[in-house]
Protein backbone atom coordinates (compact mmCIF):
# COMPACT_ATOMS: atom_id res chain seq x y z
CA UNK A 1 0.00 0.00 0.00
CA UNK A 2 2.38 2.24 1.20
CA UNK A 3 4.99 1.57 -1.98
CA UNK A 4 1.78 2.04 -4.02
CA UNK A 5 0.77 5.70 -2.76
CA UNK A 6 4.71 6.64 -2.74
CA UNK A 7 3.92 6.35 -6.45
CA UNK A 8 1.03 8.40 -6.98
CA UNK A 9 2.60 11.49 -5.04
CA UNK A 10 4.64 12.82 -8.07
CA UNK A 11 7.70 15.26 -6.60
CA UNK A 12 7.05 18.40 -7.60
CA UNK A 13 8.27 20.10 -10.79
CA UNK A 14 10.88 22.57 -10.13
CA UNK A 15 9.04 25.57 -12.38
CA UNK A 16 11.20 27.35 -14.89
CA UNK A 17 11.27 30.69 -12.92
CA UNK A 18 10.72 33.43 -15.61
CA UNK A 19 12.99 36.19 -15.27
CA UNK A 20 11.14 39.14 -12.58
CA UNK A 21 11.53 42.63 -14.62
CA UNK A 22 11.77 44.75 -11.44
CA UNK A 23 11.20 48.18 -13.99
CA UNK A 24 9.06 47.49 -16.68
CA UNK A 25 10.13 49.33 -20.37
CA UNK A 26 7.29 51.47 -21.58
CA UNK A 27 6.85 54.64 -23.29
CA UNK A 28 5.89 56.30 -19.74
CA UNK A 29 8.93 55.71 -18.34
CA UNK A 30 11.22 56.76 -21.04
CA UNK A 31 9.29 59.83 -21.31
CA UNK A 32 9.83 60.46 -17.74
CA UNK A 33 13.77 59.57 -17.78
CA UNK A 34 14.48 61.79 -20.97
CA UNK A 35 12.04 65.21 -19.22
CA UNK A 36 13.84 65.02 -15.92
CA UNK A 37 17.23 64.43 -17.97
CA UNK A 38 16.46 67.49 -20.24
CA UNK A 39 15.55 69.26 -17.14
CA UNK A 40 18.61 68.66 -14.97
CA UNK A 41 20.86 69.42 -17.71
CA UNK A 42 19.06 72.59 -18.54
CA UNK A 43 19.17 73.16 -14.73
CA UNK A 44 22.88 72.65 -14.56
CA UNK A 45 23.84 74.79 -17.42
CA UNK A 46 21.61 77.64 -16.23
CA UNK A 47 23.39 77.78 -12.27
CA UNK A 48 26.77 77.40 -14.33
CA UNK A 49 26.04 80.59 -16.60
CA UNK A 50 24.17 82.56 -13.54
CA UNK A 51 24.87 86.58 -13.55
CA UNK A 52 25.51 87.33 -10.02
CA UNK A 53 26.35 90.81 -11.30
CA UNK A 54 29.47 90.80 -9.35
CA UNK A 55 27.99 90.63 -5.82
CA UNK A 56 29.27 88.39 -3.09
CA UNK A 57 27.15 85.93 -2.45
CA UNK A 58 28.47 84.80 0.98
CA UNK A 59 28.22 88.69 2.48
CA UNK A 60 24.83 89.11 0.87
CA UNK A 61 23.45 85.85 2.45
CA UNK A 62 24.49 87.68 5.37
CA UNK A 63 22.74 90.94 4.65
CA UNK A 64 19.64 88.79 3.97
CA UNK A 65 19.90 87.43 7.41
CA UNK A 66 20.23 91.19 8.75
CA UNK A 67 17.10 91.64 6.82
CA UNK A 68 15.17 88.52 7.88
CA UNK A 69 15.77 89.48 11.30
CA UNK A 70 14.70 93.17 11.16
CA UNK A 71 11.32 91.68 9.43
CA UNK A 72 10.46 88.53 11.47
CA UNK A 73 11.64 88.91 14.52
CA UNK A 74 10.73 93.00 14.92
CA UNK A 75 7.97 93.85 13.05
CA UNK A 76 6.16 97.22 13.51
CA UNK A 77 3.78 99.31 11.99
CA UNK A 78 6.62 101.88 10.76
CA UNK A 79 5.73 105.06 9.74
CA UNK A 80 2.35 104.51 8.16
CA UNK A 81 0.95 103.44 11.54
CA UNK A 82 -1.52 100.91 11.81
CA UNK A 83 -5.23 102.04 10.64
CA UNK A 84 -3.48 103.42 7.64
CA UNK A 85 -2.23 99.24 6.38
CA UNK A 86 -5.23 98.26 7.77
CA UNK A 87 -6.61 100.27 5.49
CA UNK A 88 -4.49 99.40 2.47
CA UNK A 89 -5.47 95.55 3.09
CA UNK A 90 -8.89 95.87 3.35
CA UNK A 91 -9.09 97.55 0.02
CA UNK A 92 -6.94 94.95 -1.30
CA UNK A 93 -9.11 92.23 0.18
CA UNK A 94 -12.15 93.80 -1.49
CA UNK A 95 -10.15 94.05 -5.09
CA UNK A 96 -9.62 90.43 -4.40
CA UNK A 97 -13.09 89.66 -4.16
CA UNK A 98 -14.77 91.72 -6.23
CA UNK A 99 -12.58 90.69 -9.10
CA UNK A 100 -13.25 86.98 -8.27
CA UNK A 101 -16.76 87.40 -8.61
CA UNK A 102 -16.57 89.42 -11.22
CA UNK A 103 -14.16 86.32 -13.01
CA UNK A 104 -16.72 83.47 -11.59
CA UNK A 105 -19.75 85.19 -13.31
CA UNK A 106 -18.34 85.58 -16.58
CA UNK A 107 -16.09 82.50 -16.01
CA UNK A 108 -19.21 80.54 -16.14
CA UNK A 109 -21.10 81.74 -18.92
CA UNK A 110 -17.89 81.29 -21.25
CA UNK A 111 -17.26 77.80 -19.82
CA UNK A 112 -20.77 76.90 -20.64
CA UNK A 113 -20.01 78.07 -23.97
CA UNK A 114 -16.76 76.53 -24.08
CA UNK A 115 -17.55 72.93 -22.91
CA UNK A 116 -17.06 70.16 -25.68
CA UNK A 117 -20.27 68.27 -24.20
CA UNK A 118 -22.39 71.33 -24.57
CA UNK A 119 -21.81 73.62 -27.85
CA UNK A 120 -20.75 73.01 -31.08
CA UNK A 121 -17.18 72.61 -31.64
CA UNK A 122 -16.48 75.52 -33.26
CA UNK A 123 -17.48 78.52 -30.71
CA UNK A 124 -15.55 76.13 -28.01
CA UNK A 125 -12.89 76.14 -29.82
CA UNK A 126 -12.97 79.54 -30.77
CA UNK A 127 -13.27 80.74 -26.94
CA UNK A 128 -10.71 77.82 -25.40
CA UNK A 129 -8.10 79.33 -27.81
CA UNK A 130 -8.92 82.80 -26.89
CA UNK A 131 -8.48 82.22 -23.38
CA UNK A 132 -5.34 80.16 -23.61
CA UNK A 133 -3.89 83.73 -25.12
CA UNK A 134 -5.31 85.83 -22.28
CA UNK A 135 -4.46 83.15 -19.73
CA UNK A 136 -0.86 83.53 -21.32
CA UNK A 137 -0.24 87.17 -20.61
CA UNK A 138 0.65 87.63 -16.77
CA UNK A 139 -1.88 89.85 -14.94
CA UNK A 140 0.79 92.51 -13.79
CA UNK A 141 0.78 93.26 -17.99
CA UNK A 142 -2.83 93.30 -18.28
CA UNK A 143 -2.68 95.66 -15.49
CA UNK A 144 -0.65 97.75 -16.77
CA UNK A 145 -1.84 97.88 -20.36
CA UNK A 146 -5.44 99.06 -18.74
CA UNK A 147 -3.88 101.52 -17.33
CA UNK A 148 -2.94 103.30 -19.55
CA UNK A 149 -6.01 103.68 -21.12
CA UNK A 150 -8.16 103.66 -18.12
CA UNK A 151 -5.07 105.88 -15.85
CA UNK A 152 -3.31 104.08 -12.83
CA UNK A 153 -5.87 103.58 -10.36
CA UNK A 154 -8.42 100.71 -9.42
CA UNK A 155 -10.42 100.61 -12.36
CA UNK A 156 -7.04 99.14 -14.14
CA UNK A 157 -6.37 96.83 -11.41
CA UNK A 158 -9.56 95.75 -11.59
CA UNK A 159 -9.80 95.15 -15.02
CA UNK A 160 -6.36 93.29 -15.24
CA UNK A 161 -7.23 90.93 -12.53
CA UNK A 162 -11.02 90.40 -14.31
CA UNK A 163 -9.15 88.95 -16.81
CA UNK A 164 -7.40 87.01 -16.06
CA UNK A 165 -9.65 85.71 -13.92
CA UNK A 166 -12.08 85.07 -16.04
CA UNK A 167 -9.40 82.87 -18.48
CA UNK A 168 -8.63 81.10 -15.64
CA UNK A 169 -11.85 79.74 -14.80
CA UNK A 170 -13.48 79.39 -17.59
CA UNK A 171 -11.14 76.85 -18.12
CA UNK A 172 -11.46 75.23 -14.72
CA UNK A 173 -15.17 75.23 -15.02
CA UNK A 174 -15.54 73.73 -18.01
CA UNK A 175 -13.12 71.21 -17.17
CA UNK A 176 -15.29 70.28 -14.55
CA UNK A 177 -18.64 70.65 -17.01
CA UNK A 178 -16.65 67.94 -19.32
CA UNK A 179 -16.32 65.74 -16.56
CA UNK A 180 -20.49 65.20 -16.24
CA UNK A 181 -21.72 61.91 -17.16
CA UNK A 182 -23.54 62.71 -20.34
CA UNK A 183 -26.74 60.31 -19.66
CA UNK A 184 -27.89 63.47 -17.49
CA UNK A 185 -27.56 66.25 -20.04
CA UNK A 186 -29.43 63.62 -22.36
CA UNK A 187 -32.14 62.56 -20.37
CA UNK A 188 -32.85 66.47 -19.78
CA UNK A 189 -32.88 67.27 -23.63
CA UNK A 190 -34.84 64.45 -24.46
CA UNK A 191 -37.40 65.58 -22.31
CA UNK A 192 -37.50 69.25 -24.88
CA UNK A 193 -35.60 70.72 -22.19
CA UNK A 194 -34.01 74.56 -23.50
CA UNK A 195 -30.33 75.33 -22.99
CA UNK A 196 -30.25 77.33 -19.83
CA UNK A 197 -32.64 74.64 -18.28
CA UNK A 198 -30.18 72.28 -18.84
CA UNK A 199 -27.33 74.24 -17.48
CA UNK A 200 -29.23 75.54 -14.48
CA UNK A 201 -30.90 72.30 -13.53
CA UNK A 202 -28.58 69.56 -14.54
CA UNK A 203 -25.26 71.24 -14.85
CA UNK A 204 -25.02 73.68 -12.14
CA UNK A 205 -25.90 71.20 -9.15
CA UNK A 206 -24.01 68.55 -10.51
CA UNK A 207 -20.58 70.43 -10.26
CA UNK A 208 -21.35 73.24 -7.88
CA UNK A 209 -19.33 72.38 -4.87
CA UNK A 210 -15.98 72.14 -7.38
CA UNK A 211 -17.32 75.51 -8.35
CA UNK A 212 -16.71 76.51 -4.99
CA UNK A 213 -13.52 74.94 -4.83
CA UNK A 214 -12.27 76.28 -7.71
CA UNK A 215 -13.65 79.77 -6.90
CA UNK A 216 -11.94 79.77 -3.37
CA UNK A 217 -8.56 79.02 -5.14
CA UNK A 218 -9.03 81.78 -7.67
CA UNK A 219 -9.77 83.96 -4.63
CA UNK A 220 -6.61 83.05 -2.62
CA UNK A 221 -4.50 83.52 -6.02
CA UNK A 222 -6.51 86.82 -6.69
CA UNK A 223 -5.42 88.21 -3.04
CA UNK A 224 -1.58 87.32 -4.60
CA UNK A 225 -2.32 89.24 -7.63
CA UNK A 226 -3.69 92.61 -6.46
CA UNK A 227 -0.81 92.94 -3.86
CA UNK A 228 1.76 92.51 -6.86
CA UNK A 229 -0.50 94.55 -8.99
CA UNK A 230 -0.52 97.49 -6.36
CA UNK A 231 3.54 96.95 -6.41
CA UNK A 232 4.18 96.69 -9.07
CA UNK A 233 1.36 98.67 -11.04
CA UNK A 234 0.88 101.51 -8.48
CA UNK A 235 -2.74 100.28 -7.70
CA UNK A 236 -2.36 100.84 -4.44
CA UNK A 237 -3.71 99.03 -1.31
CA UNK A 238 -1.40 96.94 0.86
CA UNK A 239 0.42 96.22 -2.47
CA UNK A 240 2.07 99.59 -2.87
CA UNK A 241 2.83 99.70 1.03
CA UNK A 242 4.94 96.92 0.63
CA UNK A 243 6.64 98.24 -2.17
CA UNK A 244 7.42 101.03 -0.04
CA UNK A 245 8.44 99.97 3.03
CA UNK A 246 10.74 97.49 1.13
CA UNK A 247 12.03 99.31 -2.05
CA UNK A 248 11.85 102.81 -1.61
CA UNK A 249 12.10 103.74 2.63
CA UNK A 250 14.21 100.31 3.22
CA UNK A 251 12.09 99.97 6.42
CA UNK A 252 12.33 96.27 7.13
CA UNK A 253 10.65 96.05 10.42
CA UNK A 254 7.33 97.99 8.75
CA UNK A 255 7.75 95.12 5.82
CA UNK A 256 7.65 92.86 8.47
CA UNK A 257 4.59 93.82 9.80
CA UNK A 258 2.94 94.24 6.52
CA UNK A 259 4.20 90.27 5.37
CA UNK A 260 2.57 89.31 8.63
CA UNK A 261 -0.59 91.06 7.89
CA UNK A 262 -0.82 89.22 4.68
CA UNK A 263 -0.26 85.86 5.97
CA UNK A 264 -2.87 86.62 8.34
CA UNK A 265 -5.70 86.93 5.30
CA UNK A 266 -4.51 84.15 3.52
CA UNK A 267 -4.67 81.93 6.47
CA UNK A 268 -7.94 83.47 7.24
CA UNK A 269 -9.16 83.09 3.13
CA UNK A 270 -8.35 79.45 3.57
CA UNK A 271 -9.95 78.69 6.75
CA UNK A 272 -13.17 80.58 4.86
CA UNK A 273 -12.74 78.39 1.92
CA UNK A 274 -11.96 75.07 4.01
CA UNK A 275 -15.87 75.68 5.91
CA UNK A 276 -17.55 76.81 2.98
CA UNK A 277 -16.50 73.80 0.74
CA UNK A 278 -17.32 71.05 3.77
CA UNK A 279 -20.91 72.88 3.46
CA UNK A 280 -21.32 72.29 0.01
CA UNK A 281 -19.81 68.91 0.01
CA UNK A 282 -22.05 67.42 2.62
CA UNK A 283 -25.27 69.09 1.06
CA UNK B 1 -33.71 63.05 5.36
CA UNK B 2 -37.21 63.30 3.38
CA UNK B 3 -38.61 66.06 2.48
CA UNK B 4 -42.05 67.14 0.93
CA UNK B 5 -40.34 67.73 -3.00
CA UNK B 6 -42.62 71.36 -2.13
CA UNK B 7 -40.64 71.83 0.66
CA UNK B 8 -37.54 70.72 -0.85
CA UNK B 9 -38.05 73.46 -3.82
CA UNK B 10 -39.35 75.93 -1.89
CA UNK B 11 -36.30 76.03 0.40
CA UNK B 12 -33.62 75.53 -2.38
CA UNK B 13 -35.29 78.68 -3.80
CA UNK B 14 -35.36 80.22 -0.67
CA UNK B 15 -31.32 79.34 -0.39
CA UNK B 16 -30.45 80.63 -3.50
CA UNK B 17 -31.68 83.83 -3.46
CA UNK B 18 -30.00 84.76 -0.24
CA UNK B 19 -26.92 83.02 -1.32
CA UNK B 20 -27.04 85.87 -4.79
CA UNK B 21 -28.35 88.54 -2.90
CA UNK B 22 -25.49 87.71 -0.82
CA UNK B 23 -23.12 87.92 -3.50
CA UNK B 24 -24.66 91.10 -5.41
CA UNK B 25 -24.16 92.83 -1.71
CA UNK B 26 -20.83 91.99 -1.53
CA UNK B 27 -20.29 93.26 -5.10
CA UNK B 28 -22.01 96.31 -5.05
CA UNK B 29 -20.64 97.51 -1.78
CA UNK B 30 -17.16 96.45 -2.93
CA UNK B 31 -17.55 98.58 -6.10
CA UNK B 32 -18.43 101.48 -4.00
CA UNK B 33 -15.72 100.85 -1.57
CA UNK B 34 -12.92 100.97 -3.67
CA UNK B 35 -14.45 103.36 -6.11
CA UNK B 36 -15.08 101.26 -8.96
CA UNK B 37 -17.82 102.17 -11.55
CA UNK B 38 -18.51 99.38 -13.63
CA UNK B 39 -20.58 100.80 -16.24
CA UNK B 40 -16.92 103.08 -16.56
CA UNK B 41 -15.14 99.40 -16.40
CA UNK B 42 -17.14 98.01 -19.05
CA UNK B 43 -16.43 100.53 -21.45
CA UNK B 44 -13.20 100.94 -21.14
CA UNK B 45 -12.45 97.03 -22.43
CA UNK B 46 -13.49 97.78 -25.79
CA UNK B 47 -11.69 101.14 -25.83
CA UNK B 48 -8.39 99.45 -24.93
CA UNK B 49 -8.57 96.72 -27.25
CA UNK B 50 -9.09 99.33 -29.91
CA UNK B 51 -5.69 101.23 -28.19
CA UNK B 52 -4.15 97.90 -28.39
CA UNK B 53 -4.61 97.26 -32.07
CA UNK B 54 -3.37 100.91 -32.78
CA UNK B 55 -0.57 101.44 -30.60
CA UNK B 56 0.61 97.73 -29.45
CA UNK B 57 0.33 96.12 -32.99
CA UNK B 58 4.61 94.90 -33.16
CA UNK B 59 5.35 96.94 -36.51
CA UNK B 60 8.35 96.72 -39.07
CA UNK B 61 10.15 98.89 -37.12
CA UNK B 62 9.88 97.09 -33.63
CA UNK B 63 11.60 93.49 -35.28
CA UNK B 64 14.94 95.29 -34.44
CA UNK B 65 14.17 94.51 -31.23
CA UNK B 66 13.15 90.90 -31.76
CA UNK B 67 16.75 89.55 -30.85
CA UNK B 68 17.23 91.41 -27.54
CA UNK B 69 13.69 90.59 -26.55
CA UNK B 70 14.05 86.79 -27.44
CA UNK B 71 17.27 86.62 -25.75
CA UNK B 72 15.38 87.99 -22.85
CA UNK B 73 13.04 85.59 -22.79
CA UNK B 74 15.05 82.39 -23.18
CA UNK B 75 16.80 83.48 -19.87
CA UNK B 76 13.48 83.70 -18.01
CA UNK B 77 12.48 80.65 -18.87
CA UNK B 78 15.70 78.83 -18.43
CA UNK B 79 15.57 80.77 -14.96
CA UNK B 80 12.14 79.67 -14.53
CA UNK B 81 13.20 76.19 -14.98
CA UNK B 82 15.97 76.10 -12.63
CA UNK B 83 14.48 77.46 -9.72
CA UNK B 84 11.64 74.82 -10.26
CA UNK B 85 13.86 71.95 -10.62
CA UNK B 86 15.81 73.05 -7.22
CA UNK B 87 12.91 73.92 -5.28
CA UNK B 88 11.53 70.55 -6.62
CA UNK B 89 15.15 68.40 -5.48
CA UNK B 90 14.55 70.39 -2.07
CA UNK B 91 11.08 69.88 -1.39
CA UNK B 92 10.58 65.94 -1.98
CA UNK B 93 12.85 65.48 0.18
CA UNK B 94 10.89 68.04 2.77
CA UNK B 95 8.16 66.31 1.57
CA UNK B 96 9.33 62.82 2.71
CA UNK B 97 10.16 63.52 6.39
CA UNK B 98 6.61 65.73 6.31
CA UNK B 99 4.19 63.61 4.92
CA UNK B 100 1.64 61.34 7.50
CA UNK B 101 2.44 58.51 5.01
CA UNK B 102 6.47 58.68 4.75
CA UNK B 103 7.25 61.17 7.57
CA UNK B 104 8.82 60.76 10.51
CA UNK B 105 6.87 61.80 13.72
CA UNK B 106 3.67 64.22 14.32
CA UNK B 107 6.48 66.82 15.58
CA UNK B 108 8.52 66.90 12.28
CA UNK B 109 5.47 66.99 10.13
CA UNK B 110 3.49 70.16 11.94
CA UNK B 111 7.26 72.04 11.65
CA UNK B 112 7.40 71.23 7.76
CA UNK B 113 3.41 71.93 7.35
CA UNK B 114 3.89 75.41 9.16
CA UNK B 115 6.69 76.63 7.31
CA UNK B 116 5.75 75.58 3.83
CA UNK B 117 2.50 77.40 4.59
CA UNK B 118 4.77 80.32 5.50
CA UNK B 119 6.79 79.90 2.24
CA UNK B 120 4.07 79.51 0.03
CA UNK B 121 2.22 82.95 1.74
CA UNK B 122 4.63 85.58 1.71
CA UNK B 123 3.56 87.66 -0.95
CA UNK B 124 6.24 87.55 -4.09
CA UNK B 125 6.79 91.48 -3.87
CA UNK B 126 8.41 91.03 -0.43
CA UNK B 127 10.56 88.27 -1.58
CA UNK B 128 11.52 90.24 -4.38
CA UNK B 129 12.45 93.48 -2.66
CA UNK B 130 14.28 91.98 0.29
CA UNK B 131 16.60 89.50 -2.20
CA UNK B 132 16.88 92.96 -4.23
CA UNK B 133 18.27 95.05 -1.36
CA UNK B 134 20.84 92.04 -0.61
CA UNK B 135 21.47 90.52 -3.64
CA UNK B 136 21.19 93.67 -5.98
CA UNK B 137 20.00 93.99 -9.54
CA UNK B 138 21.10 90.17 -10.69
CA UNK B 139 19.87 87.09 -12.42
CA UNK B 140 20.64 85.52 -9.21
CA UNK B 141 17.76 87.96 -7.20
CA UNK B 142 15.51 86.62 -9.96
CA UNK B 143 16.62 82.63 -9.41
CA UNK B 144 16.44 83.03 -5.36
CA UNK B 145 12.79 85.14 -5.30
CA UNK B 146 11.49 82.31 -7.46
CA UNK B 147 12.87 79.57 -5.57
CA UNK B 148 11.66 80.64 -2.28
CA UNK B 149 8.15 81.00 -3.82
CA UNK B 150 8.54 77.39 -5.54
CA UNK B 151 9.75 75.93 -2.52
CA UNK B 152 6.34 76.47 -0.81
CA UNK B 153 4.29 75.54 -3.41
CA UNK B 154 6.26 72.30 -4.24
CA UNK B 155 6.39 71.13 -0.26
CA UNK B 156 2.56 70.95 -0.21
CA UNK B 157 1.62 69.39 -3.53
CA UNK B 158 4.51 66.84 -3.27
CA UNK B 159 2.77 65.79 0.16
CA UNK B 160 -0.40 65.62 -0.64
CA UNK B 161 0.81 63.57 -3.56
CA UNK B 162 2.40 61.04 -1.29
CA UNK B 163 -0.62 60.78 1.03
CA UNK B 164 -2.78 60.35 -1.77
CA UNK B 165 -0.75 57.66 -3.77
CA UNK B 166 1.66 56.31 -1.50
CA UNK B 167 -0.20 55.21 1.22
CA UNK B 168 -1.36 51.53 0.33
CA UNK B 169 2.40 50.28 -1.10
CA UNK B 170 4.12 52.00 1.58
CA UNK B 171 1.71 49.40 3.81
CA UNK B 172 2.53 46.64 1.41
CA UNK B 173 5.71 46.90 1.29
CA UNK B 174 6.55 47.34 5.58
CA UNK B 175 4.40 44.03 5.27
CA UNK B 176 7.35 42.31 3.48
CA UNK B 177 9.80 43.90 6.03
CA UNK B 178 11.37 46.02 3.63
CA UNK B 179 13.72 48.70 5.22
CA UNK B 180 12.90 52.37 5.37
CA UNK B 181 14.97 53.32 2.79
CA UNK B 182 14.20 50.43 0.35
CA UNK B 183 10.50 51.34 0.60
CA UNK B 184 11.63 54.85 -0.33
CA UNK B 185 13.58 54.54 -2.95
CA UNK B 186 12.19 51.36 -4.86
CA UNK B 187 8.21 51.98 -4.30
CA UNK B 188 7.21 55.49 -3.24
CA UNK B 189 9.75 57.50 -5.31
CA UNK B 190 9.06 55.18 -8.55
CA UNK B 191 5.15 55.69 -8.33
CA UNK B 192 5.02 59.28 -7.32
CA UNK B 193 7.39 59.92 -9.76
CA UNK B 194 4.62 61.03 -13.03
CA UNK B 195 2.39 63.11 -10.89
CA UNK B 196 5.76 65.02 -9.44
CA UNK B 197 6.57 65.67 -13.29
CA UNK B 198 3.26 66.74 -14.03
CA UNK B 199 3.49 69.12 -10.95
CA UNK B 200 6.81 70.17 -11.75
CA UNK B 201 5.86 71.08 -15.51
CA UNK B 202 2.66 73.20 -13.90
CA UNK B 203 5.53 74.88 -11.63
CA UNK B 204 7.33 75.84 -14.81
CA UNK B 205 4.88 77.62 -16.47
CA UNK B 206 3.89 79.06 -13.50
CA UNK B 207 6.93 80.66 -12.82
CA UNK B 208 7.59 81.93 -16.38
CA UNK B 209 4.64 83.69 -15.72
CA UNK B 210 5.34 85.11 -12.22
CA UNK B 211 9.15 85.67 -13.82
CA UNK B 212 7.20 88.97 -15.23
CA UNK B 213 6.50 90.39 -12.16
CA UNK B 214 9.49 89.53 -10.50
CA UNK B 215 11.62 90.98 -13.33
CA UNK B 216 9.65 94.35 -13.45
CA UNK B 217 10.60 94.09 -9.59
CA UNK B 218 13.86 93.42 -9.56
CA UNK B 219 14.98 94.80 -12.92
CA UNK B 220 15.80 91.12 -14.61
CA UNK B 221 14.65 89.32 -17.59
CA UNK B 222 11.81 89.74 -20.04
CA UNK B 223 9.70 91.82 -17.31
CA UNK B 224 12.54 94.45 -17.20
CA UNK B 225 12.73 94.58 -20.60
CA UNK B 226 9.00 94.95 -20.67
CA UNK B 227 9.43 97.78 -17.81
CA UNK B 228 11.73 99.54 -19.80
CA UNK B 229 9.77 99.66 -23.03
CA UNK B 230 6.34 100.40 -21.51
CA UNK B 231 8.15 103.41 -19.72
CA UNK B 232 10.06 104.90 -22.50
CA UNK B 233 6.84 104.35 -24.77
CA UNK B 234 7.90 102.13 -27.01
CA UNK B 235 4.71 100.25 -27.29
CA UNK B 236 5.47 98.47 -30.37
CA UNK B 237 8.36 96.67 -28.73
CA UNK B 238 6.37 96.33 -25.64
CA UNK B 239 3.60 94.18 -27.83
CA UNK B 240 6.59 92.83 -29.36
CA UNK B 241 7.10 91.56 -25.63
CA UNK B 242 3.53 90.65 -24.98
CA UNK B 243 3.77 88.93 -28.54
CA UNK B 244 6.69 87.22 -27.63
CA UNK B 245 5.63 85.76 -23.98
CA UNK B 246 1.93 84.26 -25.17
CA UNK B 247 3.91 82.43 -27.87
CA UNK B 248 6.36 80.77 -25.19
CA UNK B 249 3.76 80.26 -22.91
CA UNK B 250 1.56 78.47 -24.93
CA UNK B 251 4.26 76.87 -26.34
CA UNK B 252 5.06 75.56 -23.05
CA UNK B 253 1.40 74.74 -22.29
CA UNK B 254 1.26 72.30 -25.83
CA UNK B 255 4.44 70.81 -24.77
CA UNK B 256 3.16 69.68 -21.06
CA UNK B 257 0.13 68.43 -21.96
CA UNK B 258 1.97 66.16 -24.14
CA UNK B 259 4.38 65.52 -21.82
CA UNK B 260 1.41 64.23 -19.73
CA UNK B 261 -0.82 62.33 -21.70
CA UNK B 262 2.20 60.27 -22.22
CA UNK B 263 2.88 59.66 -18.65
CA UNK B 264 -0.04 59.77 -16.67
Amino acid sequence: MINSEENIIQKPKTPRSPQIKLHEQSLSRTMIFIVFGSLILITGYTLTHLDTAGVHVDEAFKGLAITLNQMFLQPNAGSDGVPLLLQALASTVMLSILTTIIGAVFGFLFAVLASKNLTNAYLGAGIRVAMAIVRAIPTIIWALIFSIVCGLGTTAAVLGLSFHSIAYLTKAYSESIEGIDKSTIESLKVTGAKFWVVVFQAIWPTIVASLVSWTFIRLEINFANAIAVGAAAGAGGIGYQLFVASGMSFDFHETGFIVYLVILVTFALEFIAVKIRQIYLNR
Amino acid sequence: MMQSPKKYLAHKGWHQTAVIALIGGIYVFGSWALNFNSVDGFIAVPKAFAWLGIYFRPTAHSMEYLPKIWQKLIQTVLLAISSTVVAAIVSIFVALLGSKVTGINSFVQTIVRGVASFFRNIPLVAWSMILLFSFKQSDFTGFLALLLMSIGYLIRAFMEIIEDEASETMLALKATGASYFQVIFQAVLPQILPSILSWILYMIENNVRDATLVGILTGTGIGFIFDIYYKSFRFDAAGMTVLAIIIVVIALETISNQIRRVIL
